[in-house]
């Protein structure tokens, strides 16, 4: 698998998710001093998921987010600049500064949300899948989702919709063992060792694989992509994963064992197992990756610069585009 | 006099109050104690901001964490409810209504109407309202007129600690469906509060100050900004009379007609929209019923019709504040 992965791949899919880990512990550090507004939900730790995923992906092909969004939009190629500013309520932001961190969306970039309702991803990719399936393009919907989000009817009515429709859709399931501080194995009894067995309940391939293992993820993807192109219909993609920080910035997280998160920075690490993989394989040079790193600290430095220097939006933006005409 | 505490710990100390008068009362929400299926201690959160913090070890079987599965378990509330229980569902945010409206407005609303009076559904659903804390779109609205508009529901904002225990009391306690709105900006809001128990009747509204000149309705966070904007005017020897409804459904009509019928000015302050809002009803009402009252056009302070936006500078600009109501004050003057 690893060899089916040119260099050039395997450093640019090393780049995103430096780029997502970086970009999400600035943040943590810039929230923690109290410049930056509203409700914080960080990515580090999930980095395979979004970039495993998002490789396989065209501008075409949409997926939809959650409240923890940015390192989704940072897989399916949103820019840093605006991201950043975005989340400082500015006007150069992805959005104006007008939807802020939960709701990050670049449609351009088939990246059609951030969403601040849980579970309320599904129904609109399979409204996507559905599109694509009309247009005919070979286009596919993705849907990231919490193991919260799976509790939730949306997401049940989803899978039946899409099996039902033959849609060209994936479920990403994001396991990351907490809905907010309740764990999966309180909330998700059923299927609670596998989410992804209610999903094959609903008559769709479901596979449930190591969410911190880059290359599991992207193989796992790319079978489940290449189906849903050829008209072959839904998956479910279930990936294991720890998220580093709490579920919002500012929890205290005293339902986490003390060292949970500590001994997975240090052994479970996506990008340390990346880094390791593809060294030991010899595809790719610790230097080039060290290299990688600190062209991805620059670039979130200049990001954070130009967001803190930038306007807040002009006063007329408070009425404009709620509706395209009225 | 009366030890003073935060609107929050109003709210848990009548939820806890409740539980102990009634065993019929149980809690139903997402992390309302908090680390369930952990290995840690439990009751790690007391709801997102804490508000429930404290009762999980007093009553472990009857708080009850949830799945996030909103329409389950609000409808679950709904039906205990009808089943005997007391219950009462946290909606964490009032934005996530869409996840579970059905529960509410078709089922708890209308079970008593359709079954011909034999139906009690005595459910309370507590959750938070307001903006000012850049949360954006989906976690900032105050979308209480949606329910408002239902008939079979009782809605509840209260806007002082004294209230929010009293009111909450009495919304637990009624044998109707509750919805009960908190204001986020509130929580840390300090007050007068008796330890004991008690109950503010649903419907009554609370008449917070009297002055001659204009009547102004407010609810929630907006009695304060009211109250600013009354002790600026009174400066201009503009004396402005203050009433809170506390609840929008039922309403103290008499409380707001009599008042217009003395001032002869009307100003509604509402965080929420104009277009078929709390602000708007109030208007109309008043202008079908004590319309020869009147000496100038009723005002309404509110939101603008779009969503909550997230920039700080542009929040601002959305929220009502004083100087909004100062001059709408100083309209209905001229």
């Amino acid at each position: 698998m690893k060899a089916q992965l040119s260099k050039e791949d395997l450093l640019k899919a090393y780049r995103k998710m430096r780029e997502i880990r970086e970009f999400e512990d600035r943040v943590h550090v810039e929230f923690a001093k109290g410049t930056l507004p509203g409700f914080v939900h960080l990515y580090s730790g999930e980095e395979a998921v979004a970039v495993g995923i998002c490789e396989h992906l065209n501008d075409l092909d949409r997926i939809a987010s959650t409240h923890r969004g940015h390192g989704h939009c940072i897989a399916k190629g949103v820019e840093l600049e605006g991201m950043m500013a975005e989340i400082y309520g500015k006007k150069t932001g992805t959005c104006g500064g007008k939807g802020g961190s939960m709701h990050i969306a670049d449609l351009d970039k088939g990246m059609m949300g951030a969403n601040g309702i849980v579970g309320a991803g599904p129904p609109l990719i399979a409204g996507a899948a559905l599109a694509s399936k009309l247009r005919k393009d070979g286009s596919v919907g993705v849907v990231f989702f919490g193991d919260g989000a799976s509790n939730q009817g949306t997401n049940f009515e989803s899978m039946n919709f899409a099996v039902t429709l033959d849609l060209p859709m994936i479920f990403v399931l994001e396991n990351n063992g907490y809905a907010e501080s309740t764990s999966t194995k309180y909330s998700a009894k059923v299927g609670s060792d596998n989410i992804a067995d209610r999903a094959r309940g609903f008559g769709m391939p479901a596979v449930t694989v190591d969410g911190n293992d880059f290359f599991a993820v992207y193989e796992a993807a790319g079978e489940a992509i290449e189906r849903a192109r050829k008209g072959g219909g839904p998956t479910f993609i279930e990936c294991k994963t720890m998220r580093y920080f709490g579920h919002f910035e500012g929890d205290a997280q005293t339902y986490r064992p003390k060292d949970e998160v500590k001994n997975a920075r240090a052994s479970n690490c996506p990008l340390k197992r990346f880094a390791a993989a593809v060294t030991s394989a010899g595809l790719v040079e610790a230097a080039e990756l060290e290299a990688v790193d600190k062209s991805v600290l620059d670039q979130v430095e200049k990001a954070v610069k130009a967001a803190e220097v930038a306007p807040q939006p002009d006063l007329d933006a408070l009425m404009t585009d709620v509706y395209v005409s009225y | 006099m009366a030890r003073k505490i935060m609107f929050k710990d109003a709210i848990n100390e009548a939820m806890r109050l409740e539980m102990e008068r009634d065993k019929s009362v149980i809690l139903l929400g997402l992390d309302v104690a908090g680390a369930a299926g952990t290995e840690q201690q439990r009751d790690a959160w007391g709801g997102v901001l804490g508000v429930t913090k404290g009762l999980y070890p007093l009553f472990p079987d009857r708080v009850i964490d949830t799945p996030i599965s909103e329409s389950a378990y609000i409808g679950a509330a709904v039906g205990a409810s009808a089943c005997g229980m007391r219950a009462v569902g946290e909606l964490m945010f009032s934005d996530f209504m869409g996840v579970c409206f059905d529960q509410l407005y078709n089922q708890a609303a209308k079970f008593r109407y359709m079954f011909g009076g034999k139906a009690v559904t005595p459910v309370t659903i507590r959750t938070m309202i307001g903006a000012g804390f850049s949360a954006a779109a989906q976690h900032s609205q105050s979308p209480y007129s949606m329910f408002a508009h239902v008939p079979g529901l009782k809605c509840i904002i209260p806007s002082n600690p004294y209230d929010a225990k009293g009111l909450l009391a009495a919304s637990i306690a009624d044998d109707d469906p509750c919805v009960f709105f908190e204001h986020k900006a509130l929580y840390t809001m300090k007050g007068e509060v008796p330890e004991e128990h008690y109950t503010i009747p649903l419907g009554q509204a609370n008449v917070i100050q009297e002055g001659k000149d204009v009547t102004i309705v407010a609810l929630a966070r907006m009695v304060q900004f009211a109250e600013k904007a009354a002790k600026k005017l009174a400066k201009d020897g503009i004396e402005c009379t203050i009433i809170d409804p506390r609840t929008i459904s039922p309403m103290d009509w008499n409380a707001i007609y009599s008042s217009v019928e003395k001032t002869g000015r009307l100003v509604v302050v509402d965080e929420s929209y104009d277009l078929c809002g709390v602000a708007s009803d109030i208007c109309g009402h008043v202008a079908q019923n004590v319309f020869g009252a009147l000496k100038s056009a009723p005002q309404m302070v509110t939101a603008p019709f779009v969503p909550t936006p997230f920039a700080s500078n542009l929040e601002a600009a959305y929220l009502p504040d004083a100087n909004k109501i100062e001059a709408a004050v100083r309209k209905t003057m001229e």
